[in-house]
């Protein structure tokens, strides 16, 4: 169990360092990164076979950040797994970083540029197709939110996965249930969503998506069933960590003023005291 | 006349290129007839995919299977494949630099009489604007393999357009030098240029060996690379013929032409017209009659020359 309180610290920790690159750059999708952290920690740390020092390595798994926006989250945990200088953060949204709000292939470690909605699915449909091709075992997994499945080319790559059989595809929904214009019930009602992705011919788990063992567990190897490709929607709570962010869409994109910002480091720093 | 279609002629090129390269993939949507890809689908089974109508999703699963090492041709209506999937062709295969060709099949008005929804009369237009792919446009059979080939060679993504009917050969063999980006004289002549593409250059030629008769020395370009574009030929044929007609299978908005008049007007300016299919829905008919409509045919286009040279003298 170690393994999981190990994790668990460190998506404390990430959560901090969004918090302060989003303060200091003045911009970003705090919201949703927080949302998301557990999620690319589980993935980072525990799932994906990968290696930070070579980060081509023809065999590794392939992660896509379809919800390219909430990009914070992920060049964090790219840094602290190192695939890039942790300093390098300090640069994030400046002019001329590589570092700017969507993920781009000129950071290590990002797979594909993204940040108009919809396309990740598509990529892995044709990723995972690659795998089988070459006969490789590498598995590839699409982190979408939930705001995003109103897009219907999300929907063109559910029907190519489950036709392609593409067993090697995980896709994952952050399910906070707030996009930018409020819950995804009131702007474009997504329930009920798993016997959606079922009825594609997906296998479907929900799980809490903040409950690091469970997202481990829901992803690992060994929850694969041949022929089938799996989707994990994973009920998060947008702004999760941060009290006065939690649940409100005004976060999705906010900007914290210096007391909301001591508000939001104090409360992680007070977690990441109690899980030391 | 020659009865072989270009679409034809892409996928026996692909199929010669797949037996030694088993990273090439095809993509259809529903449009293996359409594209002319049968035959690669029935001999290479595990080298072809199917997406069904999603244009989208084509171009998405194409940059998946290029970021994963291979080398993924989508055959698809160039109406649907370029409008439909804008987005996936800016970022998943521009930005993210993917080796995706895409293959816009029964391009312009090769669907003459199916209406504005199947003409593909904005495509160069719109993927011009987007950084990072190579548009080629082969004028004939022979000029189809070359540029097939040439394609395949390239590492990054091409838009390769092409037409649906067979069409009259512009060379007698593909035993020339083709290069991306290299425009080819194929006559030349000092009183003005005509400079086009695909299947509007043997037009082009007909309407020179009219102005011949008429005392008129058109030289006359295959500008089969529309981006990048051969500048250099382009200010060549601006200073040695000092006019310049220019002739598309497509909006005259934003497309060919407006890309040629950019070069001209910013290093060696001089009289210039462009034909096309002005800003309207194209009449429907055969490709032929529609050209002649909107005024590209030999007849028109010698009284165009005469226009035009007249402009030149003038200096205007």
């Amino acid at each position: 169990m170690d393994i999981y309180k190990d994790l668990i610290k460190k998506a404390a920790q990430i959560r901090r360092e969004v918090i302060d690159i989003v303060y200091r750059s003045g911009a970003g999708h705090v919201g949703g990164s927080l949302s998301e952290t557990d999620i690319l920690v589980a993935l980072y740390y525990k799932i994906l076979n990968i290696d930070p020092q070579n980060p081509e390595w023809p065999e590794r798994d392939r992660f896509i950040l379809s919800k390219g926006h909430s990009v914070d989250a992920y060049y964090c945990v790219l840094a602290d797994r190192g695939f890039f200088d942790k300093n390098e953060l300090l640069t994030y949204s400046q002019f001329g970083s590589k570092l700017i709000g969507h993920p781009n292939r000129q950071v290590p470690g990002v797979e594909m540029n993204t940040g108009a909605l919809g396309h990740g699915l598509s990529i892995g449909v044709g990723m995972a197709l690659a795998a089988k091709m070459d006969h490789k075992n590498y598995r590839v997994f699409v982190l979408m939110g939930d705001g995003e499945l109103a897009e219907g080319s999300v929907w063109e790559a559910a029907m190519a996965a489950s036709h392609y059989r593409l067993d090697n595809l995980v896709a994952i929904v952050d399910r906070n249930s707030l996009q930018i214009s409020g819950k995804t019930e009131d702007v474009m009602a997504l329930e009920p969503l798993q016997e959606k992705w079922k009825s594609f011919g997906w296998k479907v788990s929900v799980i809490n998506g903040h409950d690091i063992p469970s997202i481990c567990d829901a992803l690992s190897e060994d929850k694969k069933v041949a022929g089938v490709p799996s989707m994990v929607i994973a009920e998060t709570v947008k702004g999760k960590g941060v009290s006065f962010m939690e649940n409100d869409p005004k976060w999705h994109h906010g900007v914290m003023s210096e007391e909301e910002y001591r508000k939001a480091c104090a409360e992680l720093d007070r977690m990441l005291e109690v899980l030391s | 006349m020659n009865k072989i279609h270009n679409r034809q002629v892409v996928c026996e090129t692909l199929m010669e290129l797949a037996k030694e390269d088993r990273d090439i993939v095809v993509l259809c949507s529903d449009s293996r007839g359409s594209a002319s890809m049968k035959p690669f689908a029935e001999k290479y089974p595990g080298q072809f995919i199917e997406v069904g109508i999603a244009e989208q999703n084509i171009v998405g699963i194409a940059a998946g299977l290029a970021a994963s090492g291979k080398k993924p041709f989508v055959a698809s209506l160039a109406c649907f494949l370029t409008a439909r999937a804008a987005e996936q062709i800016k970022v998943d295969v521009s930005y993210s630099k993917t080796n995706v060709k895409l293959l816009g099949i029964s391009a312009g008005i090769s669907y003459g009489a199916l209406g504005m929804s199947h003409h593909s009369l904005q495509d160069i237009a719109l993927i011009r604007a987007i950084p990072n792919i190579l548009i080629v446009v082969p004028a004939d059979r022979f000029e189809t393999r070359l540029a097939t080939e040439a394609a395949a060679r390239y590492d990054g993504p091409v838009y390769m357009r092409l037409g649906r009917n067979p069409v009259e050969d512009v060379y007698t063999s593909s035993d020339y030098e083709f290069q991306l980006g290299r425009a080819i004289t194929m006559r030349d002549g000092d009183s003005l240029s005509i400079i086009t593409f695909g299947e509007t250059v043997r037009i082009a030629l007909d309407a020179a060996e009219l102005m011949a008769a008429r005392g008129i020395n058109c030289r006359v370009i295959n500008m089969h690379t529309i981006k990048p574009l051969d500048e250099e030929c382009i200010i060549r044929a601006a200073k040695e013929t000092g006019a310049i007609l220019t002739i598309e299978e497509h909006s005259i908005l934003g497309g060919f032409g407006a890309a040629v008049a950019e070069v001209v007007v910013q290093n060696y300016p001089v009289s210039m017209k462009i034909m096309g299919i002005p800003d309207e829905p194209a009449v429907p008919g055969k490709s032929k009659e529609v050209f002649a409509y909107y005024g590209i045919s030999p007849e028109n286009l010698c009284d165009e020359a005469e226009k035009l040279i007249k402009k030149k003298k003038a200096g205007e």
